[in-house]
């Protein structure tokens, strides 16, 4: 170490770092057959080691809790849109990739939307999108939120344009999207306090 | 024996022997690849079938069906002999082996060798150095310097490692006193093994054979880094498998050539004892060469995937500077050691 550093070279970063001597190879390193020997052994060992391999399909590695994929929209407990076009999702978003219209619930239309403004449409350019989860943490209506499901490629880019039709989640109880994996108890608690300025 | 059994029993063979090499070469893709993978800690081809056992069917036919080009500039004529030479050459080489001795039915004795030509070390040699024909004639005709840096370096090198080669097979004729390969395999029963008599001579054959078959680490006219692939460097669709083939091939007929020269052949010691029956032993003997075959093929492909490539002057270096002296130096000492009578008497009178 003392002499490295009196060399003035860089510190090395562990203790097993040799300094590299250029002298005469002895007969028995010239011969090169122990060397390939002991190197073919290296190998060899390799051959019946476990295998790091996931073999996608079939098998797939878990992800982490709070792992944020593509976005579903929420429906109420009698299946109404919670979504009421605020906007503040879009507004929120960094990438600029969420885009609405607006529009008036009508008459007879309680059963589909909960309050009576409500997103006409509903985009998300998946391509913009940075899954950084910005807006699920915007929506006061608990409208949005990023599940652990993976965006699927396409062959066009227009393809990636998810509309409410891929977005909101299905009416039916095993069409709905499981988000208790994103919406903790925790964070229920922290969105019902009104005194911190991200919930007013 | 009658001539036309004659000539069926032949034809049989003839063709048993060329199936037989061509699904060895097929799956020897297939396990190449898996053995790459199985060394460097993954799994290799699974797919195609269970443990991607049809993965060279696929190969196979994605070969047949990509689109076929020629280019422009390339003479015509030799770009197609080109791949066929060196698949045909590699073919012919399986003639002269033993793969048993032989097999009795009916009262007659049916030899399990093509051809037991006398001088079947001579042809084996003669075929082998038209095989570099292939390699240069494809690599001339495609045009393109690349192709040709590649033909150059094959043939260089294949001429370089043959001469190296050829005489350590000199010390084994002069041991064996013979140049018939069925007499060579022969001559090993038990535990005569030739490598036991001649280790030096192995080693020497050993390393040329893997400079002859291009493979790893003398794999300089194909490397990809440098050459784009190399002699085939042009060729697409099934001349380029062509190529690919017969370079497995060679493999496997160098596999079937170093066990049949130094490690027994078809030779098993003690085997004997458990098997009475001679065609019953004739089957084992089989079953024993094609064993050593297996694990020569494995061996190669195992250094392939351990080794790094030479440098090209170190393999002039390593093939004129090293091992053909030491190939003149085991010729000596066989001489030596064979004519150890006489020289004692010399020195007592």
């Amino acid at each position: 170490m003392y002499l490295l550093s009196k060399k003035r070279t860089m510190q090395p970063l562990t203790n097993r770092s040799k300094v590299v001597v250029k002298k005469e190879m002895s007969l028995y390193e010239k011969i090169y057959l122990p060397a390939i020997i002991s190197g073919m052994m290296i190998t060899f060992s390799h051959f019946f080691r476990k295998k790091p391999t996931i073999q996608y399909p079939e098998q797939k590695r878990e992800f982490s809790g709070t792992y944020r994929g593509q976005h579903v929209l929420k429906r109420d407990e009698i299946g109404a849109e919670r979504c009421t076009a605020c906007g503040l999702c879009a507004v929120a978003c960094p990438a600029e990739a969420i885009t609405m219209i607006a529009g008036e619930r009508k008459k007879g239309e309680e059963k589909l939307y909960r309050e009576e403004k409500y997103a006409v449409n509903y985009e998300i350019n998946m391509l913009r999108c940075i899954f950084c989860g910005d807006c699920e943490d915007a929506c006061p209506k608990e409208a949005i939120f990023l599940t652990d499901r993976m965006v699927k490629p396409e062959n066009n880019r227009g393809s990636f344009f998810y509309g409410k039709d891929i977005l909101v989640e299905g009416v039916e109880k095993e069409k709905r999207i499981d988000i208790s994996r994103r919406q903790t108890a925790e964070v229920l608690e922290f969105k019902k306090h009104k005194e911190f300025d991200h919930n007013r | 024996m009658a001539l036309e059994t004659y000539i069926i029993y032949k034809l049989i063979l003839v063709v048993l022997v060329f199936a037989i090499t061509m699904v060895i070469a097929m799956y020897s893709t297939y396990a190449e690849r898996k053995v790459a993978g199985f060394l460097q800690d993954r799994l290799g081809p699974n797919r195609a079938g269970p443990f991607g056992i049809l993965q060279p069917v696929a190969d196979a036919v994605k070969l047949f069906m990509k689109e076929e080009t020629i280019p422009s500039v390339s003479n015509k004529t030799l770009f197609i002999i080109g791949p066929a030479l060196s698949l045909l050459t590699a073919c012919m080489t399986g003639v002269v082996i033993p793969w048993g001795t032989s097999l009795s039915f009916f009262g007659e004795n049916f030899s399990l060798q093509i051809a037991d030509v006398n001088i079947g070390i001579l042809y084996l040699f003669g075929v082998v150095s038209i095989g570099v024909y292939g390699i240069m004639i494809g690599g001339w005709a495609s045009n393109n310097k690349y192709s040709l840096l590649g033909a150059i370096r094959a043939s260089s090198q294949m001429i370089s490692y043959e001469v190296a080669m050829g005489l350590s097979i000199i010390a084994l004729i002069m041991t064996t006193g013979t140049l018939s390969v069925g007499e060579i395999a022969a001559q090993q029963h038990g535990w005569h093994w030739n490598i036991l008599i001649q280790p030096l001579g192995a080693l020497i054959f050993i390393v040329c054979a893997f400079a002859e078959t291009n493979r790893a680490p003398f794999d300089l006219p194909e490397c990809e880094q440098e050459l784009v692939g190399g002699y085939h460097t042009e060729y697409s669709s099934m001349k380029m498998g062509f190529y690919l083939f017969a370079e497995y091939i060679n493999m496997f007929i160098s596999a079937t050539v170093i066990s049949t020269f130094y490690f027994g052949g078809y030779n098993m010691p003690f085997i004997g004892r458990f098997v009475h029956d001679p065609n019953w032993l004739a089957l084992c003997g089989v079953a024993f060469l094609f064993a050593k075959i297996f694990f020569g093929i494995f061996f190669f492909m195992w250094v392939r995937w351990t080794l790094p490539r030479f440098r090209y002057d170190q393999l002039m270096n390593l093939g004129w500077k090293v091992l053909i002296p030491l190939s003149i130096l085991n010729i000596v000492l066989t001489g030596a050691w064979m004519m150890r009578h006489e020289i004692l008497n010399v020195f007592i009178k």
